[in-house]
């Protein structure tokens, strides 16, 4: 049985936090966006705390707990904006968000 | 007696500074008179220092305040009243108050009145710059000065073209012997360590001849051209585009005498190198003669009087090189009267014939204009060198003194061109004023000049008459305190006498002869068919000896031909096309990239995720290259870059 040791960890974050970047760049729904988002935070959460572990350190987990606290309150706000959205529009598709071209 | 200085220098300035307030607006006849009253000023502040001078026997040194203070650089605005300066400073401002007064009525009907005094002004101030700094950088301030408002004044009537070229013409020619100005002030600087007079000629006969032979050489091609000497003399026959009070006062009286004004300033200088003072001598006896036959023929009276003015510097320039130069600067002096009286004629004469200016056209005029006939004939008693008037004393001065050295090929030359002057100029004086009247036919009414402008010219007059046998001798006194004081005197009466009176016999010869041949009826205003007209000679003159049309052939078009090919090839083609080339792909780099900039958020989260990929990688690239950086460096070795 092989232990489970940092590497671990920090595949798991990586694998993670890929598929939050892809999320990201492939998802035209706003909600999922956000939840893209969310996965970005939490990998690297994950290695925070696991670094943290590793070496002892609490900083990285206190770190953590700030980076959690941050994306509550930017999920906060961003569904706000999505809700006032939502009403004036009635959709939440990415691709009729263009007013700010250049 | 500093604050005489100050206000002689600064008179002028002020009523510059004055006239230019109303530059832009009508003529306003207290602008004439309120500069004119300035210039006055300054002429009786130069005159209770030239009383100071005389009186004491010294002179007035002033440094202003600090120029240049660099290292062992000091340049100071200093200024100096010694018999030289004072001599020039005299001759400046009485010539420019009458050129003043006068130009209050020459000018009555031009629109730019105002613009005009604001100019002419300025020129007096920058003259007096340039006579009276006591070190070569003030001088040359001075020089570029003049050189400016002669530019501005030529060009005065800048609608006409042909003004326009002269001014510009003019401004050029001098800039080119203005670099030759630079240069041999720079020698000067190079090998003494000052430019104060004082101590840079203190300073000079320890140094080696060849250093002050160039010195000599580069300063007096700055002479050259603000004197219009050989072969920089063109632009002084064209500068008489510009109003006749202008060519009175600076291409008579005074800028075109600055050149023979450094030359005495530099007499310690050319004390030392006497092979360049016989060149310069040469070269003025040349110009002397070269001048006098191109008057002979000229059909605009202002031309034949630019072309004497351009004789009479050479001259003085054949006393100066002689080392006779007090003899220089007493002709500077007379000349400077009777010659800007003789303009100031002219100008009369111009005006009471509309601007025109072939005395062919004109004939007959003494009738109508008694007193500028008067003045005008005078002048050129004067500038004849006939006993007892200005030109006598210091004309005949300068043959005796070529004769006296022995250099009798530039004696004869100047002889010969005494006889030439007296010719050419009672010539136009029996084709304006005498003989058939020829331009009641082509529509002219002359009438005579306004009473002012007349009265403004009569101190001209007593001074051209006076003021040779009168100051010869105090000049003498006073001058050769700082000038070599060398009297020339021919020993052997006999000798003395045959010489005086066989020149003064010749030059009756001339004027005589010149009356006779356009004095008579049957002088027609030529049309080209005369055997004369065809005649080689004529054409060779009336071209100018072909010179300005060399020029224009062989230095002017292939200069301009060289400038299109640079204009087109390099400037166009390289500097352009790589500025331009550099803002095309700004732009163009810009132009693809604004795709980039849709709006979409979609789009941009994934550009967005490119660049952080790209800075990670490059994070990384970079992390190794440093750790492992020993290594690469040894394979890079190894590879022999």
């Amino acid at each position: 049985m092989m232990e489970i040791g940092l590497n671990h960890y920090l595949v798991l974050s990586t694998i993670l936090f890929c598929i939050g970047l892809v999320g990201v760049m492939r998802r035209k729904n706003l909600l999922m966006l956000f939840f893209a988002t969310e996965i970005l935070l939490n990998s690297v959460n994950i290695a925070f705390a696991a670094i943290s572990h590793f070496h002892g350190d609490l900083t990285g987990q206190m770190f953590a707990f700030f980076v959690i606290a941050i994306a509550a309150s930017e999920v906060a706000v961003g569904l706000g904006l999505l809700i006032v959205w939502h009403k004036r529009h009635n959709n939440i598709d990415l691709d009729t968000m263009s007013t700010m071209k250049g | 007696m500093e604050m005489f200085l100050y206000i002689a220098l600064f008179a002028p300035l002020v009523g510059s500074l004055f006239a230019g307030l109303f530059g832009a607006s009508k003529k306003k006849l207290f602008v004439g008179i309120i500069s004119s009253f300035f210039i006055f000023v300054s002429f009786v502040a130069s005159s209770i220092l030239l009383s100071y001078v005389l009186k004491t026997g010294s002179s007035i040194q002033v440094e202003m305040m600090t120029w240049m203070a660099t290292g062992d650089l000091y340049i100071p605005f200093g200024f100096v009243v010694d018999q030289i300066s004072v001599t020039m400073m005299m001759v400046v401002t009485l010539v420019s108050t009458i050129v003043h007064v006068y130009a209050i009525g020459y000018m009555d009907h031009d629109k730019g009145f105002n613009r005009f005094f604001s100019y002419l002004s300025a020129f007096v101030f920058s003259m007096m710059i340039l006579v009276m700094s006591d070190n070569f950088a003030g001088l040359f301030i001075g020089w570029e000065g003049v050189g400016l408002c002669s530019w501005l004044l030529i060009g005065f009537w800048y609608h006409k073209e042909s003004a326009t070229w002269a001014a510009n013409e003019a401004f050029i020619m001098n800039r080119i012997a203005d670099l030759g100005m630079l240069i041999g002030i720079f020698l000067v600087y190079w090998n003494t360590g000052t430019l104060q007079y004082t101590e840079a000629f203190a300073a000079m006969p320890g140094l080696d001849t060849e250093t002050l032979t160039w010195i000599g050489i580069f300063l007096f091609i700055g002479a050259m051209g603000k004197s219009a000497q050989f072969p920089l003399h063109t632009w002084l026959a064209d500068a008489m585009e510009g109003p006749t009070p202008v060519s009175a006062l600076i291409h008579a009286a005074t800028m075109v005498t600055a050149g023979v004004y450094l030359v005495v300033r530099s007499n310690e200088l050319y004390a030392l190198i006497p092979h360049i003072g016989l060149f310069i001598a040469s070269l003025g006896a040349f110009v002397a003669i070269f001048a006098a036959t191109m008057a002979l023929v000229n059909r605009d009276i202002k031309r034949v009087i630019a072309y004497s003015t351009l004789s009479q510097l050479g001259y003085m320039f054949a006393a100066a090189g002689l080392g006779a130069y007090w003899v220089a600067l007493f002709h500077l002096m007379a000349h400077a009267f009777f010659k800007a009286l003789l303009f100031l004629g002219a100008g009369n004469v111009m005006h009471a014939m509309h601007d025109e200016l072939d005395p062919f056209k004109m004939g007959g005029l003494g009738k109508s204009m008694k007193t500028t006939m008067i003045l005008m004939t005078l002048a050129s008693v004067a500038l004849a060198g006939i006993f007892p008037l200005a030109g006598f004393f210091s004309k005949d001065l300068i043959l005796e003194v070529a004769f006296i050295d022995q250099h009798f090929i530039i004696y004869g030359v100047l002889l010969l061109t005494a006889g030439l002057t007296a010719f050419y100029s009672f010539r136009i004086i029996a084709l304006i004023f005498h003989g058939e009247d020829r331009h009641t036919a082509l529509g002219h009414h002359p009438h005579e000049a306004y009473k002012f402008m007349l009265w403004a010219m009569a101190p001209l007059l007593v001074l051209a008459i006076i003021s040779g046998f009168l100051f010869k001798g105090g000049f003498f006194e006073m001058v050769t305190q700082l000038l070599p004081a060398t009297e020339y005197h021919i020993d052997n009466a006999a000798t003395y006498w045959t010489i005086t009176i066989g020149t003064q016999i010749f030059v009756l010869l001339a004027i005589y002869f010149a009356y006779k041949k356009y004095m008579c009826k049957s002088i027609k205003i030529p049309d080209g068919t005369s055997a004369m007209e065809n005649s080689f000679k004529y054409k060779l003159l009336i071209n100018q000896y072909y010179i300005p049309h060399f020029y224009e052939e062989y230095l002017v078009k292939p200069y301009r031909a060289l400038s299109t090919i640079f204009w087109e090839k390099v400037d166009n083609k390289i500097v352009d096309a790589s500025v331009d080339g550099i803002a095309k792909i700004i732009y163009s780099s810009g132009e693809k990239t604004r795709g980039m900039q849709s709006g979409n958020l979609s789009t941009m989260l994934k550009w967005m995720v490119a660049g952080l990929v790209i800075l990670l990688s490059l994070a990384v690239v970079f992390g190794l290259a440093a750790r492992h950086s020993v290594e690469i460096t040894t394979i890079l070795s190894g590879l022999g870059v």
